[in-house]
């Protein structure tokens, strides 16, 4: 899976927790989620929850914590979605 | 020196209508919201039927930010939400601000949170998932949650309480809300409550053999307070909200005033002299509706309609009773009274609330709503009290001043006086 096809995903995996709608549209590996996307701090766990189930991958809560602009997301979601082709070869 | 509290905001979510426009036709017209409900049938629960608003979950969008609906699953928070948002712009308020409305405070009630969110919780939690409740649940698993989306939509900054006291909660609710403004800690309230009767919360009723169950292919006539064949409540889901402010405050922005709420008391019988966790002790009926009285500064004679708690059960005659030992009037004398449970039922925590709109709307329009279903009245009721005072049709009458009561689980009575504005 390309970073294209991660961020374009993630785009969906966002949506339902932003108002910003417009902002979602252009996000770059720069865009942060709660100072930009305005999302709330809260939601990060569920953008995390719903992530997981996405791409069928577990996130830690180290993982977890990197997570703060879209460049970071989608670093972890590859990170895992490797891991988990390397442990199923 | 105490406030005056008149009520300058209305909305309602109930089983007979969605809306104020759509429950004042109901309630005129005598219609029913009960309906037969079969998934009852499906779990072997005694009474099929109940009272559910035709409520459309979408329309919540109109009121909350996509973000916000997304995720929100709590059928009472739903409820609640739309009574409370109706009522503040019937009140003419905005919605949005960017500061706390400081002087404007809350009391909501529920009975409880939303079962069938507490069921994900349970499910996940006992299957090892609890990783993946995520953060939108203890929102609406915890018991102030409908307050909580109430006030937040729209910034409430005084007083917030979440309230319960079972079948009395809306009209303490109510009762709170009008103390904390005549006592000067706020200059708005918005006060209500709401329920959503899920099979969980019905369940425990059907055990305890209080509701109607010999009219599960008659879903209309299944809730027939003071009648001869009463065999049990209905239980009904819905909200009723009120928006009370200080009269001052409301004549200074120009708000239209439905009425006044005169005063109130709430108390408890303590489960003695007859009281029990399920049963009410009389003499805490007669002093609570008695204190209202004196609250409010009035006498029996005074009232006009009598909003009884009357939900179909044995307790119907002992409640008649009660009345006309606290307001001293009987037989031709006696109040005209309606139960508008004979249309929705009993809408346990929301009965208060819903009854309380149900009350100010007759002030406003003048009427007396019917008792539906009151085909055969319970001897033991009509030897207390004249068969005039209970209509079966909607009446056209001077309406001045109403008592709501209710009387709920635990022993807990409220009552509240609502009289027509003057000035």
């Amino acid at each position: 899976m390309t970073k294209q096809e991660i961020l374009n995903e993630l785009k969906k995996v966002i949506a339902p927790y932003t108002t910003n709608k417009e902002m979602l549209a252009g996000i770059d590996d720069n865009t942060d989620l709660i100072k930009d996307l305005k999302i709330n701090s809260a939601n990060l766990v569920d953008i995390i929850i719903d992530a997981e189930a996405k791409y069928d991958i577990e996130i830690d809560y180290d993982s977890a914590d990197k997570m703060v602009n879209v460049g970071t997301c989608i670093d972890v979601i590859s990170e895992k979605i490797k891991e988990k082709n390397e442990q199923h070869g | 020196m105490s406030n005056r509290v008149v009520v300058t905001g209305l909305g309602v979510v109930s089983p007979n209508g969605v809306g104020v426009p759509a429950f004042l036709n109901a309630i005129q017209n005598g219609l029913s919201g009960i309906k037969f409900i079969p998934l009852y049938r499906e779990l072997n629960l005694s009474c099929q039927v109940a009272g559910i608003p035709p409520f459309e979950w979408e329309k919540l969008k109109d009121y909350i930010s996509d973000v916000t609906f997304y995720g929100l699953k709590g059928t009472n928070i739903g409820y609640g939400l739309m009574a409370a948002m109706d009522a503040w712009a019937d009140a003419g308020n905005a919605y949005d601000c960017d500061e706390p409305r400081w002087e404007t405070g809350c009391v909501f009630g529920n009975s409880a949170p939303d079962t069938e969110a507490m069921k994900n919780v349970i499910s996940r939690v006992d299957n090892k998932e609890a990783k993946k409740l995520g953060s939108r649940v203890i929102e609406q698993t915890m018991n102030s949650g409908v307050t909580s989306y109430i006030t937040g939509r729209l910034g409430l900054g005084n007083k917030v309480v979440t309230n319960s006291s079972a079948c009395a909660t809306g009209t303490q609710a109510i009762l709170m809300g009008y103390e904390y403004i005549k006592d000067g800690y706020a200059k708005r309230m918005v006060t209500g409550s709401c329920e959503h009767v899920d099979p969980y919360v019905y369940g425990t009723f059907d055990s305890m053999r209080v509701l109607s169950r010999k009219f599960n292919d008659r879903p209309e006539q299944a809730s027939r307070p003071m009648s001869a064949s009463a065999g049990g409540f209905v239980p009904g889901s819905g909200a009723a909200a009120l928006v009370l402010e200080d009269l001052d405050f409301a004549l200074q922005r120009g708000a239209k005033i439905y009425a006044e709420v005169l005063g109130g008391s709430s108390n408890s019988g303590g489960q003695r002299g007859g009281g029990s966790m399920t049963a009410a002790n009389s003499a805490g009926v007669v002093r609570c509706i008695q204190e209202a009285m004196t609250n409010s500064g009035i006498t029996g004679n005074d009232i006009d309609l009598i909003s009884g708690h009357l939900t179909a059960t044995i307790a119907d005659r002992q409640e008649i009773q009660n009345w006309i030992n606290a307001i001293g009037r009987s037989g031709e004398g006696f109040p005209l009274t309606n139960s508008l449970k004979s249309m929705i039922g009993h809408c346990l925590s929301a009965a208060g609330s819903i009854e309380s709109v149900a009350s100010i709307l007759q002030i406003v329009h003048q009427f007396v709503h019917p008792n539906v279903n009151l085909e055969d009245p319970n001897p033991e009721i009509t030897n207390l009290i004249s068969l005039n005072s209970l209509p079966t049709s909607n009446i056209n009458r001077p309406i001045n001043v109403v008592a709501k009561a209710n009387f709920g689980f635990g022993d807990v009575n409220s009552c509240l006086i609502f009289s027509k504005f003057t000035n």
